[in-house]
């Protein structure tokens, strides 16, 4: 058994409206506990309103070596991308 | 010791009272910084200092505009002696193993939240204010305590016995937070502060609800119990805490960066 405590990967909601984003990582032996050591770690400059905890090992991650085949073919294809609708200045966060 | 005093005296006592124990308990919570077992509990349990620290500043400014001396928040922690300390001599005692410091913990959060419940309603309105504003980190305080606690004792045959013995060890310093003396009496009669003995049976009630969970024994509620703190009588522990907290003061006075 390892004795090391399994890695959890923390997402935080800065402010109502927007969506949790990845802040980094803690160490705990279950969900509770790394819900309040992610609270000690990352928030203690008032940065949340909302965390969510998920395990490192249950987060399955695109191969480095399939950038090609995953994302290229977007790259291409100009008319998939809105470059010729300008953004009134006044929408945030899009 | 001589407790008839004015009602300013008491009011300054009551406050050192509330100031004192959270700057010790900071200072000791402190001395793990850099050396706890996870850099997880390293950030939290400074959390927990930092927000005991601001605390104590509240209380002793307070204290020191109320003693009307000229004193200031700085000069009441730096440059008293250990006899003028009046904070409890439960977070006085050493950190110990981590079982130590966390049992400790837990006695004093469930001590020290409806303490400041309590508080809230003061008569007196700065005491209320600041009790508000700190009940708030001390909710957190108790509840990543009291989770420890029951982590630790429900553990590991090693982590139960630790618990354990940090239980029966730190027990006997339990009692004096619920005395009564004549500078608690003038601030109830005048709705400063509620009757601490009030909050015995609830803090008992919590602390047993937590040991049950925890699978530790408590201790007998009637057990022989310390005395003195809150007199400035303290254990050997504090003039060592205040060597070093107070070192920079006393060596360079007025030192400020």
């Amino acid at each position: 058994m390892s004795k090391e405590w399994p890695l959890w990967e923390v997402f935080i909601r800065s402010q109502h409206g927007l969506a949790h984003k990845h802040v980094g990582s803690v160490h705990a032996p279950d969900s509770e506990m790394a819900i309040n050591n992610a609270r000690d770690v990352y928030t203690r400059r008032n940065e949340g309103v909302s965390i969510w905890v998920v395990k490192a090992a249950d987060i399955t991650a695109s191969s480095p070596t399939d950038k090609g085949p995953l994302f290229e073919p977007a790259n291409s294809k100009v008319y998939r991308h809105p470059t010729f609708f300008p953004m009134p200045e006044e929408v945030k966060n899009l | 010791m001589a407790t008839e005093t004015s009602e300013a005296n008491a009011r300054f006592e009551c406050l050192l009272r509330q100031g004192d124990s959270t700057l010790i308990l900071a200072q000791r919570l402190a001395e793990w910084c850099g050396k706890a077992p996870a850099l997880e509990e390293d950030i939290a349990l400074a959390n927990v200092a930092l927000d005991l620290i601001g605390q104590a500043r509240l209380w002793l400014a307070y204290a020191g505009e109320t003693e009307g001396a000229g004193r200031g928040e700085d000069d009441l922690a730096y440059l008293r002696d250990a006899h003028d300390f009046r904070n409890l001599l439960l977070v006085e005692q050493p950190n110990g193993n981590y079982a130590d410091t966390i049992v400790r913990q837990f006695f004093f959060d469930a001590w020290h939240y409806p303490t400041l419940q309590a508080l809230s309603q003061s008569a007196d309105e700065r005491i209320a204010g600041i009790a508000a504003k700190a009940v708030k980190e001390v909710a957190y305080h108790l509840r990543r305590s009291g989770d420890l606690v029951v982590r630790m004792g429900d553990g590991t045959a090693e982590s139960h016995a630790k618990a354990q013995a940090a239980a029966d060890r730190l027990w006997m310093y339990t009692g004096e937070m619920f005395e009564r003396d004549g500078v608690d009496a003038a601030m109830i009669a005048q709705g400063v502060t509620r009757d601490a003995a009030a909050l015995r049976e609830p803090w008992l009630a919590h602390v047993r609800e937590g040991f049950v969970e925890a699978t530790l024994t408590l201790a007998a509620p009637d057990a022989w119990m310390q005395t003195g703190g809150r007199h400035g009588r303290h254990t050997e522990n504090l003039g060592y805490i205040l060597a070093e907290m107070q070192f920079l003061q006393r060596a360079y006075p007025g030192a400020q960066w």
